[in-house]
């Protein structure tokens, strides 16, 4: 069974409604660079045409697809968690889910991993409806919880090999252990590791059942940067072997190394999905410049920098004196989307 | 299309034997949960047996009336208490969640805490009659005692292991059943004619008391324990067996039906 990837090519901006409705395109205003809102002043929805890569509402579930969920809603009480959701996983990408704490994140994702209701919505997962999926679909999916799983007297091994034994052609819990590198780690408790040991551990019983689907929700919060290096290279190669991954996190640089495609969750819903070089139409949106002009800071945003620096270079008659030129970063255009710091 | 290769999922029965593999190494390496449920009867016994070594009468020591009572409580603790105090803190700590999302059978779980309850009652009720016999000459069952025991500790124990799990429920986590269900537990054991006769115990108290198993699983054990000049003393004036038989079995339908109506896989307010 070949997947290919359907081609991602360049996606664009598609501020649906979106706080992503920016001023005027291509209008250069000096704004003060205080931090990334600056952004939200000047962005040109007029320069990237390219269609929207997440589906539309009215278009039914895809049942070939690793994921696909259209208007999903999940109330707690009055508060709407989750409002009007749609969302397209192919298979064999990895999907970043980004968003704020509270935004619908984690509740999306164990409504499609079975663990919670909807009060609205269609949703397939692997073609099957998690709320009625049963062991031959659970067998599909690798889960690694937020949560984390907890204290166990048993060693990693013996985990893994129990782990292992619920699948049907299950990877071998030592290779796995070695995957995650754990394997000097393989006769001591569960309990008796430390933090970013247990979370390894939770990967690998997320990985040992040889999953066509893997979850990831949140998966290096407490690694060190070299065992996040360490996990990605580890994920870069489940992917290889052809595991969907739909990935929660924090690090947009994760989310940045790691996902052909980022969606991002605000109150609810889906505010784009795009690869992560165009997010928020970051592959055009303007340059900042920055320079020291009489003893103050000044800064322009431009679609033309170049020019610009040229009549700087031309004003200064050499070097301008602490010339910066800035493209917006993948944080940048995600605070913006969910209205981050103004 | 993807034709996902057919893979044939592993038998039930293989995975409770997993289980119940996982649930025997969880409950014997864990320090705590040994000490408590199974070192606790037994310095029971050793105390009781030692300080309150007088006659009840007709010849019998009063550490033989206690062998009744003290298994009872030991099947308790290895029961109701193991399992409340267990599951809330599977539950709490996500253990039971991330099962949830694997395709083991729901069954094997439970197969697997009943296997890890009978091994455990099973070792302390040996490890009990050992010492009775060898150091306090307690006289153990015999013929048709041995059926009336197994009977009583099997349903018992069933009734106790159902009320543990849903009792699981109500706590937030681990702890807060321990703090919940063991001052419960100990105050059962001193009104169901555990630590001293259950003649001595007020009316009252022995009709809160007969509300829950403890109390008759007692008296059916102190029928094979006893001498029947001894029924006497029971509040009916006989064993009651029968009523031991209805009432266990009522409490096994009591904690099936709870249990399915209230256990969970995640911690409240998920799902």
């Amino acid at each position: 069974m070949s997947e290919s990837k359907d081609p991602l090519a360049p996606h664009g901006s598609h501020a649906r409604g979106g706080p992503l409705r920016g001023g005027p395109g291509g209008r250069v205003t000096p704004v003060t660079a205080r931090d990334g809102a600056h952004w939200a002043a000047v962005t040109s929805p007029t320069a990237v045409p390219a269609a929207s890569a997440a589906p539309r509402p009215d278009t039914p579930v895809d049942p070939d697809a690793a994921i696909s969920v259209r208007g999903l809603v999940r109330r707690y009480g009055s508060f709407t968690a989750v409002d009007g959701l749609d969302l397209d996983i192919h298979r064999g990408e990895i999907f970043a889910l980004l968003g704020p704490n509270g935004a619908g994140k984690t509740t999306t994702v164990e409504i499609c991993e079975g663990f919670r209701r909807r009060d609205a919505g269609e949703v397939r997962v692997l073609g099957t409806d998690p709320a009625t999926g049963g062991r031959r679909w659970k067998a599909q999916l690798g889960i690694v919880l937020q949560s984390g799983a907890g204290d166990s007297q048993l060693t990693c091994r013996e985990l893994l090999r129990a782990q292992a034994s619920y699948y049907p052609g299950a990877r071998d819990p030592d290779e796995v252990l070695d995957l995650v590198g754990l394997s000097e780690k393989a006769g001591v408790r569960g309990r008796a590791l430390s933090g970013g040991q247990r979370r390894r551990l939770d990967v690998a019983l997320g990985i040992v059942g040889k999953p066509t689907l893997l979850f990831l929700d949140e998966p290096t919060t407490g690694f060190d940067p070299e065992a996040r290096r360490q996990f990605w290279s580890l994920i870069r190669s489940l992917r290889d072997l052809g595991t969907t991954m739909l990935l929660t996190t924090h690090y947009l640089d994760e989310a940045e190394a790691l996902a052909d495609r980022v969606g991002v969750i605000a109150r609810g819903r889906l505010v784009e999905v795009a690869v992560p070089s165009a997010l928020g139409g970051r592959g055009s949106a303007p340059a900042v410049v920055s320079w020291t002009e009489d003893g103050v800071r000044r800064t322009q945003a431009t679609q033309a920098p170049t020019a610009l620096v040229s009549e700087l270079a031309g004003r200064f008659g050499g070097e301008v004196p602490d010339l910066a030129v800035a493209r917006p970063t993948l944080e940048d255009v995600y605070l913006r989307m969910i209205g981050g710091p103004a | 299309m993807t034709a996902a290769p057919e893979r044939t999922l592993p038998s039930v029965a293989a995975v409770c034997r997993t289980r119940a593999g996982v649930e025997l190494k969880e409950f014997f390496r864990q320090r705590e949960s040994v000490v408590f449920t199974l070192m606790f009867p037994v310095i029971l016994l050793l105390v009781f047996g030692s300080v309150l070594d007088y006659d009840l009468g007709s010849g019998v020591s009063f550490t033989q009336y206690f062998m009744a009572g003290v298994i009872a409580a030991g099947i308790l603790g290895a029961s109701l208490q193991n399992m409340a105090i267990s599951i809330a803190t599977e539950r709490s700590d996500g253990t039971l969640k991330g099962l949830a999302g694997t395709p083991m059978p729901k069954s094997a779980f439970f197969v697997g805490k009943v296997v890890q309850v009978l091994a455990v009652t099973v070792a302390l009720v040996a490890i009990l009659l050992a010492i009775g016999a060898l150091f306090f000459d307690v006289d153990l069952p015999s013929g048709a005692g041995w059926l009336t025991f197994v009977w009583v500790a099997a349903l018992g124990s069933a009734a106790c292991t159902l009320l543990g799990i849903a009792v699981s429920s109500l706590a937030r986590n681990g702890r807060s059943a321990s703090a919940t269900v063991t001052p419960i537990a100990l105050v059962l054991q001193f009104i169901s004619g555990v630590f001293f006769q259950f003649s001595e115990v007020p009316t009252w108290l022995q009709t809160v008391a007969a509300l829950f198993p403890l109390r008759w699983m007692a008296q059916g054990l102190r029928s094979v324990f006893l001498p029947d000049a001894l029924a006497a003393e029971e509040p009916a004036g006989h064993w009651e067996l029968g009523r031991v038989a209805l009432v266990l079995g009522i409490w096994c339908v009591v904690g099936l039906v709870l249990c399915v109506r209230t256990f969970r896989w995640q911690d409240r307010g998920q799902g």
